[in-house]
């Protein structure tokens, strides 16, 4: 149980997938312009890890001993149709929060944060439980980084920005800083 | 004004009547003169830093407040630098950080706080980190080992260090004076806690402004007692420091110091008293300022007990600075009369 909440907070915010491992940029970025969105966008990528992370535990347990080479491809391949299945429900279900996400819904599927997730549970070896939190933590750590992000964004909107630094450029400024204030968590709870 | 005609007809009550729009009471307080006094209440804190590491303190606080107004003299003029908020920058920065540190570092991170944690966000009143504490962060991120000698008090009035005009880039800082550890590192990594006064007066190792708790009280108190600053925030993280730490060492005293060290050693009472009331990149409302410091001290406690570093206060306040926008928004009060019962209280948050 102690272990399970340490991959949790491990993965939500020691090593958080954006602010640490600097991966699942491209969303990171993309989607925090509102705060509003960037929420809706954390629970796509919770939902999306979990799945993934699922798919992986019966890939690591039933195939891919048989054939290890297929790795990358196998996890590739489950995930994008996995993310696929999820966009034909939301189309279907909320258009609205399917416009909202644009391109960034399938983006998930390519996203590195994805992979990076599936990648991490195979070479920690973790079983179904721990690898479901680990899921669970980098998702609720990117939602925790994105929302963070967007609600400094949508304040720096307000502000007085010199023309060279408008809107992307403050905005790695912003990633930058928070990356820095991730860094007092280094090694929490690792002795 | 002329005060009417003579007699006391209704064109002499007409003149009386001013129309203008608010505001109508003025105060004196404009943000240059609570700069001004934010600085000069800091003046002590540098004597006492000099008292205890000789004229090194000066060099370094010095060349930490020039690597700030330098930068906001080039990109934003002479006036941006006469409100006096670079000044602030530069010295809380330079009470950060250690005294052998190498002079060009200090100015680096000053010019990187107040480059990348103010200027870039269009200066005063719009940035959203504490710039000194960005440009710690920044030094402590790149110059893990300098920023981390700490040179011994027992050195005499008029020392600097050999390390502290060490070359750009060049050199290896080499320190030439016998280094202490911090209490926060001799508690930590040798389980061993050091007697309160001597982290009142301030006669242990550390950095420039975080030994000598007392005078930095008095200082920040002066400024609560002026409402220059929000007493709400450095009372709740104190508070919540001493309530974690106290639970904790009643469970454990060998392996959790008491609340009383927490609070008195480390960068804690200079973070609270004087980065984290910040007026910029605190929340505007008292409930705000509650959540605001119960999250510092939380976090603080969490890095120093369990984290891989000995100090968490600066990562502590950074990160609540990136919550402030959500703790103003969650905080917000209900308008007067808004509401259909009226008596629902707003703003508990």
């Amino acid at each position: 149980m102690e272990n399970l909440a340490y991959v949790f907070f491990s993965a939500a915010l020691i090593n958080n997938f954006v602010l640490a491992y600097f991966v699942g940029l491209c969303p990171f970025f993309g989607v925090s312009n509102r705060v509003s969105t960037a929420i809706r966008m954390g629970g796509a990528v919770v939902f999306v890890m979990t799945l993934t992370s699922l798919a992986v535990s019966f890939l690591n347990a039933y195939v891919l001993p048989a054939a290890p080479y297929l790795r990358l491809i196998s996890y590739i391949v489950v995930i994008a149709s996995l993310v696929q299945i999820v966009e034909i429900t939301i189309k279907k279900v909320s258009p609205t929060l399917f416009r909202q996400l644009g391109v960034f819904l399938p983006l998930i599927t390519t996203n590195c944060a994805i992979l990076y997730l599936a990648l991490f549970q195979h070479a920690r070896g973790y079983d179904f439980l721990e690898g479901l939190f680990f899921a669970l933590g980098a998702g609720a750590g990117f939602t925790l980084a994105l929302f963070l992000m967007a609600s400094l964004r949508e304040r720096a909107e307000l502000a007085d920005v010199p023309s060279a630094a408008r809107s992307m450029g403050l905005a790695m400024i912003i990633a930058a800083s928070l990356s820095m204030a991730f860094m007092g968590f280094a090694g929490l709870f690792s002795s | 004004m002329s005060r009417g005609g003579g007699g006391p007809g209704p064109a002499g009550r007409e003149a009386d009547l001013r129309i203008a729009p608010s505001p109508h009471i003025r105060s004196p307080d404009s943000t240059p003169r609570i700069m001004w006094t934010v600085v000069a209440t800091l003046v002590p804190v540098v004597a006492a830093a000099v008292w205890f590491f000789g004229v090194a303190a000066l060099l370094v606080t010095g060349a930490a407040t020039f690597g700030a107004v330098a930068t906001e003299w080039a990109f934003d003029g002479r006036d941006a630098v006469s409100d006096g908020s670079g000044v602030i920058t530069g010295v809380l920065l330079g009470l950060t950080l250690p005294a052998g540190i190498p002079l060009w570092m200090a100015a680096l991170g000053g010019a990187f706080g107040m480059g990348f944690g103010k200027l870039i966000f269009g200066g005063l009143g719009q940035n959203v980190f504490n710039p000194a504490l960005l440009g710690r962060a920044f030094l402590q991120a790149s110059f893990p080992t300098a920023i981390t000698t700490w040179p011994a008090v027992e050195a005499g009035r008029a020392t600097f260090y050999q390390s502290n005009l060490a070359l750009p880039f060049l050199q290896a800082p080499e320190m030439d004076a016998a280094t202490a550890a911090t209490p926060l590192g001799l508690m930590k990594f040798e389980g061993e806690t050091t007697e309160l006064w001597r982290l009142l007066l301030g006669n242990t190792g550390g950095s420039l402004g975080e030994t000598a708790g007392l005078v930095i009280l008095i200082c920040g108190g002066y400024l609560a007692l002026r409402n220059y600053l929000d007493w709400r925030i450095p009372v709740s993280i104190f508070a919540t420091v001493a309530a974690l730490s106290g639970v904790l060492h009643l469970i454990d005293p060998a392996a959790y110091p008491g609340p009383l060290f927490m609070i008195f050693s480390g960068g804690l009472i200079l973070g609270a008293v004087y980065m984290a009331t910040d007026m910029v990149t605190s929340p505007v409302t008292a409930a705000g300022a509650w959540l605001f410091g119960i999250g510092i001290g939380v976090i603080t406690v969490l890095v120093r007990l369990w984290g891989g570093l000995p100090e968490g206060i600066m990562y502590a306040i950074l990160f609540m600075n990136a919550l402030v926008p959500f703790l103003d928004r969650v905080t917000l009060p209900a308008p007067f009369g808004a509401g259909a019962g009226g008596a629902a209280g707003g703003g508990s948050g």
